[in-house]
């Protein structure tokens, strides 16, 4: 059954169970493998994406839920890693082993779109799904608020 | 009496992989026949125009990498090495990863030695590659090669002011004899101008982009996709399986069982559940029936395992060390301090858990894996595919964490006889519960200290009674284990004067997998030390910075007592350099905000000094860890920013350990399955960690690993600090802060 959403601002459709995780349409029947598995159940945030602006764990929703609606992944956030957020990343040399990262990424985009000035207790909390074994956040909390500092862009 | 090293991690890192012929007569050659072996590899030396530097004519400068980057930076820091002796403009270099080639490449990457072992090689291949370059430019010019230097990526002629790029001179230069290694000029180190510079990481871009590959990213056409169903009790065995559920799911192409492997890749075998993608293959196996025939190893638990520590501090164990008379010592003098430790099992739980694609083809085999070992990995998909190596390509891929135990062969084990069986590229993954339940853990241990101070409050005596499950008992060959020789490092050489010093062994029997976990023995020795100096610092009333100030002593080289004929000694000086620096930067004696403590603690591993400063609150049965400050020496550093970084992931890993979690076995398996009962620290615990590198000149040693020793020493030593309680137990347990 074909199951038609928005990808990255293009109108995508595949043919898989309904109750394939988009995580795994993402990675195997669409080769978009910047979204990560990490644990399956919701608790690393590795799989962070964006569904209609909002941070989600896709290891765990079903892609007959988001049947109409808008995905954004990694991939999606600029061409050319442009975008604030990975450009704090970058200067701030955040990634270590990198695997949690894109969902970090996706995590604190979602947090700076509703907090464009979030505190240190802003970001403990829209953080604290994703966990590092790296040990970076220390810097990814620098990496936030220097994206925060920054001109304001469409993202 | 000195141990002899049968099997130390470093010797395993030289020679490969366990457990094939070849690998256990190396372990027992002559120092002549380790020398002529030497000789040997020397004669190989390959043209670093090839090996290691390529250039193209449009003049893009690629840097091989032949080590394996995991996060710890080396995909940066070797690079910076040829580069830096290529005075190369680093903006302009791309990195490449070496394809699998160990009679170019000394691939295996671990002990945190990657620097400190690529260090010369590198800047004598940079240098030698250089020279040939100067060579030929000097040839097109028809000047004195004395005229000539390298400069911006080309040779500069000064008195013409002639310049041609590498990419002008690297088809002449290549065709040019390789000049001696040994003799090769190598730049002053007053010359710098990339070593020694913050530099952020090459592959960074990637990593924030989601475009870095990993090994579960790996993409074969025509490629499947696979889990295995293994036994949850270590060494059990599948007794039957029904597949008929599992083969009705969507996707699914087979179902067939694979046998364990033991010596070496120590797989588990099980039923392996073949399927089109990841979702199906998962969804399989939920499908799957299986009986296991579960072995003896359910009898074993934390608890039974417990017992046996206990029972076995109950006698005396083998000697490892015995200066003076320690029993004597402590009957004889005035105050006595005791004092039982214990760690538990820990998992390296990367982030991406473990996986390998592997085609095998009739006459050739090809493998994506993300693997600290790729001599390894080739070596098992050779023997499995029964190719010759040349005709096995394995690809390093980028890996989500490895913490030592991506050199383990047990997953591309698997995925080979996976491969072998399906004839189609296959991608053998693990799910958390499987990377969970299925490891290489750090070994669990209990220490049984006594000391006893003298009337001057010094340290009389120092006894050190250890049994553990022991690294070196399940991987050296049976009958020439050594089991305490995994065990102990610096705690059997410690930097304190203690004039009667003994270290025991007794090995305690155990069925769960133990292998080296980010920082291998030192991350239970570390504590130990640390812990039982602060004990006997607070026994004696003084300040415990002071107390191991005056202990430490003089400056002097302390020889590595477990590994004497390496000759790399603790030097007492840069030990007391990074106490006295992390204590300066911490604000060790100074008044502290209301609630907070401190604790320090200091320790020498991988050739490194690092001491750390945590300053913590207890307050309802928790612990908030606010601050650490951490001084390195890790002699000169290749890129100080890439050094901060390890250190801040040190502290985080090893938090983790002294916090949160445990693995704890019970009916044979390991209790925890995901991160819902193994936590890992979030952001918001996370304390604010400053690390002080100190600038050397020494040569460049190890920094992925040493950081994490120190930190649970420092935290408890905090904790005591505060409250007045010596935790002795790791993980820390709310009731040990009630």
């Amino acid at each position: 059954m074909a199951i038609s959403f928005t990808l990255n601002g293009k109108v995508t459709s595949v043919d898989v169970s309904p109750d394939m995780p988009l995580l795994w349409v993402l990675r195997d029947t669409l080769n978009m493998t910047g979204t990560k598995f990490g644990c399956g159940m919701a608790l690393c945030g590795a799989c962070t994406v964006h569904i209609n602006g909002e941070a989600t764990r896709s290891c765990i929703t079903a892609v007959s839920s988001i049947a109409g609606k808008k995905v954004t992944t990694i991939e999606g956030l600029s061409v050319d890693g442009s975008h604030p957020v990975q450009q704090a990343w970058m200067e701030e040399d955040v990634p270590q082993c990198g695997y949690c990262q894109s969902g970090q990424i996706m995590s604190a985009v979602a947090l700076l779109r509703k907090k464009p000035q979030p505190t240190d207790a802003d970001i403990d909390d829209a953080m604290s799904g994703n966990i590092c074994r790296c040990g970076t956040y220390q810097r990814i909390r620098k990496a936030i608020h220097r994206a925060a500092s920054m001109p304001v862009s469409k993202a | 009496m000195a141990i002899v090293p049968v099997l130390n991690r470093r010797d395993f890192l030289k020679t490969g992989a366990v457990g094939s012929v070849a690998l256990v007569i190396g372990f027992h050659l002559s120092p002549s026949a380790l020398a002529d072996q030497a000789a040997e590899q020397e004669k190989k030396i390959p043209n670093p125009l090839d090996a290691w530097v390529r250039i193209t004519p449009d003049n893009q400068v690629t840097l091989i990498l032949g080590k394996s980057e995991m996060g710890q930076g080396i995909m940066t820091a070797l690079p910076m090495i040829l580069a830096e002796e290529l005075c190369l403009d680093w903006k302009n270099v791309k990195v490449e990863q070496a394809p699998t080639n160990p009679k170019v490449y000394d691939h295996g990457t671990g002990g945190s030695g990657s620097v400190s072992g690529s260090w010369l090689p590198m800047r004598r291949a940079g240098a030698a590659a250089r020279e040939m370059l100067i060579t030929a430019a000097a040839a097109r010019w028809n000047v004195s090669r004395d005229t000539c230097k390298a400069q911006d990526g080309g040779i500069l002629h000064g008195a013409r002011k002639n310049f041609l790029t590498f990419g002008e001179l690297v088809s002449d230069a290549a065709k040019l004899p390789v000049p001696d290694f040994k003799t090769v000029p190598l730049k002053n180190s007053s010359e710098f101008t990339i070593v020694g510079h913050d530099t952020r990481r090459f592959e960074g871009r990637d990593k924030a982009t989601g475009a870095a590959k990993f090994g579960l990213d790996a993409r074969v056409p025509g490629m499947q996709f696979a889990v295995i169903a293994r036994c949850p009790v270590f060494g059990g065995r599948v007794k039957t399986f029904d597949a008929a559920k599992a083969k009705a799911v969507p996707g699914v192409r087979d179902v067939f069982a694979v046998d364990p492997v033991a010596q070496g890749a120590f797989t588990a075998g099980g039923v392996v559940v073949l399927a089109d993608n990841s979702w199906a293959a998962i969804q399989g196996r939920k499908a799957l029936q299986v009986t296991w025939d579960e072995g003896p190893a359910v009898s074993e638990s934390s608890a039974s395992l417990r017992q046996q520590f206990v029972d076995n501090a109950s006698k005396p164990g083998k000697v490892v060390r015995n200066d003076g008379d320690a029993d004597a010592a402590v009957s004889a003098v005035g105050k006595k301090v005791e004092a039982i430790y214990e760690l538990p099992f820990a998992p390296h739980a990367t982030m991406e858990p473990m996986n390998c694609t592997v085609h095998i083809r009739p006459d050739s085999a090809e493998a994506w894996v993300p693997t600290q070992a790729p001599q390894w990995a080739q070596e098992v998909i050779a023997g499995v595919s029964k190719l010759p190596l040349e005709k096995v390509v394995v690809h390093t891929t980028l890996m989500g964490g490895g913490f030592g135990r991506r050199y383990q062969a047990d997953f591309v084990m698997e995925a080979a006889q996976v491969a072998k069986v399906t004839g189609k590229p296959v991608m053998v993954f693990w799910t958390r519960e499987d990377d969970m339940q299925h490891g290489f853990y750090r070994p669990a241990s209990y220490h049984h200290f006594t000391g006893a101070l003298d009337d001057q409050a010094n340290v009389a005596a120092w006894k050190h009674f250890q049994t553990s499950t022991s690294i070196d008992a399940m991987w050296s060959p049976k009958g020439q284990e050594t089991p305490e020789n995994s065990e102990f490092a610096t705690a059997a050489f410690i930097p304190y004067h203690a004039p009667n010093y003994r270290v025991e062994y007794t090995l305690a029997k155990s069925s769960v997998p133990r292998a080296w976990w980010r920082s291998v023995e030192h991350s239970s020795s570390g504590f130990v030390v640390e812990s039982f100096v602060d004990e006997l610092a607070v026994a004696a009333g003084a300040d415990p910075l002071e107390f191991r100030l005056r202990h430490i002593g003089d400056d002097r080289k302390i020889p590595d007592f477990t590994n004497p004929k390496e000759n790399k000694p603790l030097d007492t000086a840069r030990l007391k350099g990074v106490l006295r620096l992390a204590a300066e930067k911490a604000g060790w004696g100074k008044p502290l905000p209301n609630g907070i403590s401190r604790g320090i603690a200091g320790y020498y591993s991988f050739e490194s000094y690092t001491a750390a400063v945590a300053e913590v609150s207890v307050k309802d049965g928790a612990v908030k860890v606010h601050r650490i400050v951490y001084a390195v020496d890790c002699g000169r550093p290749i890129n100080p920013e890439g050094v901060r970084a390890q250190v801040e992931s040190a502290a985080i890993y090893g938090l983790s350990a002294a916090l949160h979690n445990a693995i704890t076995i019970r009916g044979g398996r390991v209790e925890q399955s995901n991160f819902n009962d193994y936590e890992m620290p979030r952001m918001a615990e996370t304390p604010k960690t400053e690390v002080h590198v100190i600038m050397s000149q020494e040569e460049p040693t190890g920094i992925g690993e040493p950081g994490l020793p120190v930190i649970a020493p420092a935290i408890c030593n905090a904790i005591f600090a505060a409250t007045g309680k010596r935790i002795r137990r790791l993980p820390i347990r709310s009731e040990d802060l009630a």
